[in-house]
């Protein structure tokens, strides 16, 4: 069943129109990876699924509930999606554990010492116990961007948006980020993922969409899309992406 | 980590070089700053009328005998700006959040607010504590004080409230959009992400301008002696125009420096603690 459904979306920007019949099936537990080039419009899709933005047109449903729908609380459906972004957003007056532990204290409302339990647990699971107490600033991009996804996940969301995680990283530091994310797969969250890595994109997709100028161009599984693109333009894209190292 | 390391010889010779420089640097400023004081204060003591300056504004006896009434007049100002800036920063912080927020049911709000931080702004202080202080009491309302001193803090606690809205202000809005967006992406209300988010962060980057609005504040709250009230400003006018012995304006003022300059460090310190905390760059 799926979890997270999208019909001809729409979404613009005055008259820059950066999505459009833009439809997608994201089946629970499942991980679905958007490629394409900066601009095609992976990161307004998030932000649309988020209610980060206002759609124009279409319809996107959480659990066959329409979150679309003006009527929803925004703050009741954001509750349920995660969201990660390319430049960490991590609240620098607070500490590493502050940080994990404000949603669930303050959206959630569960008492200090399950916060804390909570925040415990994920920091050890993840190699960041010792860093608990620190500011974010303290900390490399690689150790803040995972600090980054700890903190949604904290809240147990349904569904995982991460935006171009590892695009502000150093490439020695992509990979710590990107095991956090395997792990989360094998766990059985649903994900979807904008990225430009493709070895990473073809190791955690179940199915990944070429976006190409607000629409998405091709989908299927990754040996499909990534290996073997039937499209001229997405085949075009692949190859401008392997010739800059990034496979 | 438990390297042992011993100076290179070059090292050693580098040392000596920065040592020898450090000592030259020193000097250099020890004697420019010596000549360039001795030089103002002889201009000032050669001057053909200090013998008078020296008698009507540094005459210590007088300005000993004067001391307690400057002191006690000091003490209102203290007071009034305690009370003052407690009233500012509630009002202030309020009208800024109304300025800044999107709320449809808090529109007619946001609107005043902008009228009158507008207002007041534009206004001389002067002028309020005249309007308020004098045209409040000739409006006869019963229950509404006619206290001179209520009045005048009333007024200076209205203008400020204005200028310091729009410090915080500056402050919510410097605050990056992907904060919030990050906030609200947790689930945290506007509220909320304004709570525990932004303003925390702004009213920490706004520190310094507000500390330059209170020790403003600490200072325009001798205004309110045009209603008759005695701080150390009127205190010293009082002295002052009894002997024609202008030491009084020196005391008070050395009494305001005695304020400020520590308040100014002090929250440079803690400022700077602040951050130092926070940012693996160190203070800025």
């Amino acid at each position: 069943m799926s979890l997270l459904r999208i019909d001809n979306l729409r979404k613009s920007f005055g008259s820059d129109v950066v999505l459009r019949d833009l439809t997608l099936e994201v089946p629970e537990h499942s991980a679905t990876v958007l490629i394409g080039a900066s601009g095609s419009g992976k990161s307004t899709l998030l932000r649309c699924i988020n209610l980060l933005e206002e759609i124009d047109d279409g319809v996107i449903a959480l659990d066959n509930q329409e979150i679309s729908d003006p009527e929803m609380n925004p703050d009741d459906v954001r509750q349920k999606i995660g969201m990660v972004f390319q430049s960490f957003n991590l609240f620098p007056h607070m500490t590493v554990r502050e940080n994990i532990e404000l949603a669930p204290i303050k959206v959630q409302k569960k008492d200090k010492e399950e916060a804390h339990t909570i925040s415990t647990s994920l920091l050890k699971r993840f190699d960041l116990f010792e860093k608990a107490e620190q500011y974010p600033d303290r900390l490399s991009g690689g150790q803040q961007q995972r600090v980054a996804i700890i903190r949604s996940i904290a809240v147990n969301p349904r569904l995982l948006l991460l935006d171009e995680v590892t695009s502000a990283l150093d490439p020695v530091l992509v990979n710590e980020v990107l095991s956090i994310v395997r792990d989360l797969k094998e766990d059985g969250m649903t994900m979807v993922i904008a990225t430009h890595e493709m070895g990473f994109a073809t190791q955690v997709a179940d199915q990944v969409c070429f976006l190409d100028s607000g629409s998405i161009h091709e989908r299927g599984t990754a040996s499909e899309v990534i290996s073997n693109p039937e499209q001229p333009r997405t085949r075009d894209f692949i190859n401008r992406v392997h010739q800059s190292g990034r496979l | 980590m438990n390297d042992k390391w011993l100076p290179s010889p070059r090292e050693l010779i580098r040392q000596e070089r920065r040592k020898k420089l450090a000592q030259r640097k020193f000097l250099i400023a020890s004697l420019s700053t010596f000549i360039v004081l001795a030089g103002l204060i002889t201009l000032v003591v050669t001057s053909p009328g200090w013998d008078i300056v020296k008698k009507t504004f540094f005459d210590l006896d007088y300005g000993r005998e004067v001391f307690p009434t400057v002191i006690k007049g000091i003490f209102l100002n203290i007071k009034l700006t305690i009370i003052g800036s407690i009233c500012i920063g509630a009002i202030a912080l309020l009208l800024a959040i109304l300025r800044t927020t999107r709320s449809a049911a808090l529109t007619p709000f946001r609107l005043l607010a902008t009228a009158y931080v507008d207002i007041f702004r534009g206004i001389p202080l002067l002028l309020v504590i005249f309007l308020i202080g004098f045209g409040v009491p000739a409006l006869g309302l019963k229950g509404l004080t006619s206290n001179v001193t209520i009045l005048g803090t009333a007024a200076v606690v209205i203008t400020y409230s204005a200028y310091v809205a729009e410090v915080i202000r500056s402050g919510i809005l410097s605050i990056h959009p992907s904060q919030r967006a990050a906030a609200r992406s947790l689930g945290l209300t506007h509220a909320q992400s304004m709570r525990h988010i932004v303003l925390p962060q702004a009213l920490r980057r706004v520190v310094p301008p507000l500390l330059n609005d209170f020790v403003a504040l600490l200072k325009d709250t001798g205004l309110v002696s045009i209603l008759g009230v005695i701080d150390a400003i009127r205190a010293a006018q009082i002295n002052a125009s009894r002997t024609f012995n202008y030491t009084p304006y020196v005391v008070a003022a050395l009494l305001f420096l005695c304020i400020t300059i520590p308040l100014t460090r002090y929250t440079d310190r803690a400022l700077r603690n602040t951050y130092a905390r926070q940012n693996s760059e160190g203070a800025i």
